[in-house]
């Protein structure tokens, strides 16, 4: 009796001790990521008003904002999607549901190293590309280089969320005598939505942080927007220029933009969250 | 064993307890062969299975039941390395001749899984796929009309009529089964596979979907794939007893289950084995 009381002890406390260890890694890994978001909104939110999030940038001492950059990160946010979150979710699909090959090997391994590939090598393989040949800075080009980093984390995820569709499911479409490709519109991507909009936050969250691919593409203005084929100014290019600068005004105004530029990724994300809901 | 593939036979006065002569053949079959890979899982399949009538398969686990019904709607060309010889004929045309249309087939011969696999859709829309990937209504009022008349034919129309747009997901097991019962009917097949359909179910669920056999022959070819021999014995007027993928014996249900011409049928109804 004693015996098996021991044993069951030990079993207890190695479950508690396991548990606790968890729960710290959590608490550690959680901890750290709530010190910078509130060390980001302590120093962001003295230099932050109305007329910071509307106006142009200005000379040390006259104030200014990042009306523009604001404008100009959202447009090339856009642009970005637009490209490459279709042919990312094409890509996904080609390698789920034809991607039986030896092409489809490729493809993948291809995509994968795009993944790693780091992203000032983007940024210089789109100024090599298309700025030397258009012989000026674009917001269309920052919007390819950021593109061309979302492509691959589109696809992959999109892939494996098709893969986690059920068989049956498919067999049950196509039983009911649906083309390949009316399975895969109407009830397999339908079906994978949700976890495919996660994949496509995932790309959008990791792009709108991006510095070095724009530096060589966008550029930055100091202006609103007019036209695509104008340098264009965004939030971190913005960030990256004040805070090497030597002015504590600017310093004040790049923790300033940053938080207004980690609330804007939140929200997108929440909004996303919200429109993808699983409804069925 | 079944007489070799008679494709035409003359129509008769359809009075009592039916035999395979007096209904005309809606699906024969003809030396069929069928492998996974190397690994062959049936042998010489040749049996004639009449029209509105249910035949049920039976047999031990892996005895190539399932594999055989999904060659009839050539639902394993799906499954990569997997290979078919001989013939299927539905109504004399041979469903795996070249150039044969995959998906006209399987509009015509409809198939209810094992698993219920209802879309995660509305219960509307689940009944309305196969109709609107097929086209076969013009306008809206028609399309509910077609999707209430299946859900009728499936006994679940009183159950769902007031959450027709609410998640299938969201039905009794039993209930998502006659839905994907209902979503095969709509398109008004001429043959309904049925694979398990009650495999998964409990004692009411089961009987409910039995009832619903009994009532669609009037109107439908069905085959159906079941472990369970009193529900073979229940809802089939024929009853085909596979073993290691070969064909033991094909006869009337009553036959089959009182005096099966063969050994090995007797001592697997029985349960000396399997």
């Amino acid at each position: 009796m004693s015996l098996i009381l021991r044993t069951d002890l030990t079993r207890r406390a190695a479950s508690g001790v396991m548990t606790m260890l968890t729960a710290l890694c959590t608490f550690v890994a959680i901890g750290i990521l709530l010190i910078i978001l509130s060390y980001i909104a302590m120093r962001g939110i003295g230099a932050l008003n109305l007329r910071f999030l509307v106006d142009t940038p200005r000379p040390v001492g006259e104030g200014g904002g990042i009306g523009n950059a604001i404008v100009g990160s959202a447009v090339l946010l856009l642009l970005s999607c637009v490209v490459g979150i279709p042919l990312g979710i094409a890509t996904g699909v080609y390698l789920s549901e034809y991607g039986g090959g030896m092409f489809a090997g490729v493809v993948r391994f291809l995509v994968d190293t795009l993944t790693g590939i780091p992203s000032i090598v983007t940024g210089v393989f789109v100024y090599a590309l298309f700025v030397l040949r258009m012989k000026h800075f674009s917001a269309m080009a920052g919007g390819i280089a950021l593109a061309l980093i979302m492509i691959p984390i589109v696809a992959r995820t999109t892939e494996e969320m098709i893969k986690l569709v059920p068989h049956s499911l498919r067999e049950g479409a196509l039983a009911l005598g649906a083309p390949q490709w009316r399975v895969t519109l109407g009830v397999i991507i339908p079906a994978a939505a949700s976890g495919i909009a996660t994949g496509a936050m995932l790309a959008i969250a990791r792009v709108s942080g991006e510095t070095a691919p724009l530096l060589f593409t966008a550029f930055g203005s100091r202006f609103f927007p007019r036209n695509l084929n104008e340098p264009i100014a965004s939030l971190t290019v913005q960030i990256y220029n004040y805070a090497i600068s030597p002015y504590d005004e600017w310093h004040a105004q790049a923790w300033a933009a940053t938080l207004v530029l980690m609330t804007l990724i939140l929200s997108i994300n929440i909004l996303v969250r919200f429109l993808t809901r699983q409804k069925f | 064993m079944s007489t070799p593939t008679q494709l035409i036979t003359p129509k008769f006065e359809l009075t009592g307890r039916a035999t395979p002569a007096q209904r005309e053949t809606k699906i024969a079959v003809a030396g069929l062969n069928f492998y996974y890979g190397r690994a062959q899982a049936l042998h010489e399949i040749t049996v004639s299975i009449p029209e509105r009538m249910v035949m049920a398969f039976i047999g031990p686990s892996g005895c190539g039941k399932t594999t055989f019904l999904r060659t009839l709607n050539r639902m394993n060309d799906v499954i990569p390395g997997t290979r078919v010889e001989g013939k299927v004929l539905i109504d004399n045309l041979d469903v795996y001749a070249p150039g044969a249309d995959v998906v006209e087939l399987r509009r015509r011969v409809g198939m209810v899984f094992q698993k219920s696999n209802p879309f995660p859709k509305s219960i509307f829309d689940n009944v309305a796929y196969g109709l609107r990937i097929n086209r076969l209504t013009s306008g809206k009022s028609e399309l509910a009309d077609r999707v209430e008349e299946a859900l009728t034919d499936a006994a679940l129309w009183s159950e769902v009529k007031d959450r027709l747009k609410s998640s299938a997901l969201g039905l009794s097991g039993g209930q998502q089964q006659r839905l994907c019962i209902a979503r095969a009917l709509a398109i008004r097949p001429e043959v309904i596979l049925m694979d398990e359909p009650a495999s998964a179910l409990d004692p009411i669920a089961t009987s409910k979907i039995e009832e619903l056999i009994f009532d669609l022959k009037r109107q439908y070819t069905i085959v159906i794939v079941t472990h369970n021999m009193q529900q073979a014995a229940r809802v089939s007027d024929f009853t085909a007893f596979f073993l290691l993928g070969k064909l033991i014996e094909v006869n009337a249900t009553e036959k089959m289950f009182t005096a099966p011409d063969e050994k090995l049928t007797e001592d697997y109804i029985t349960g000396r084995f399997g």
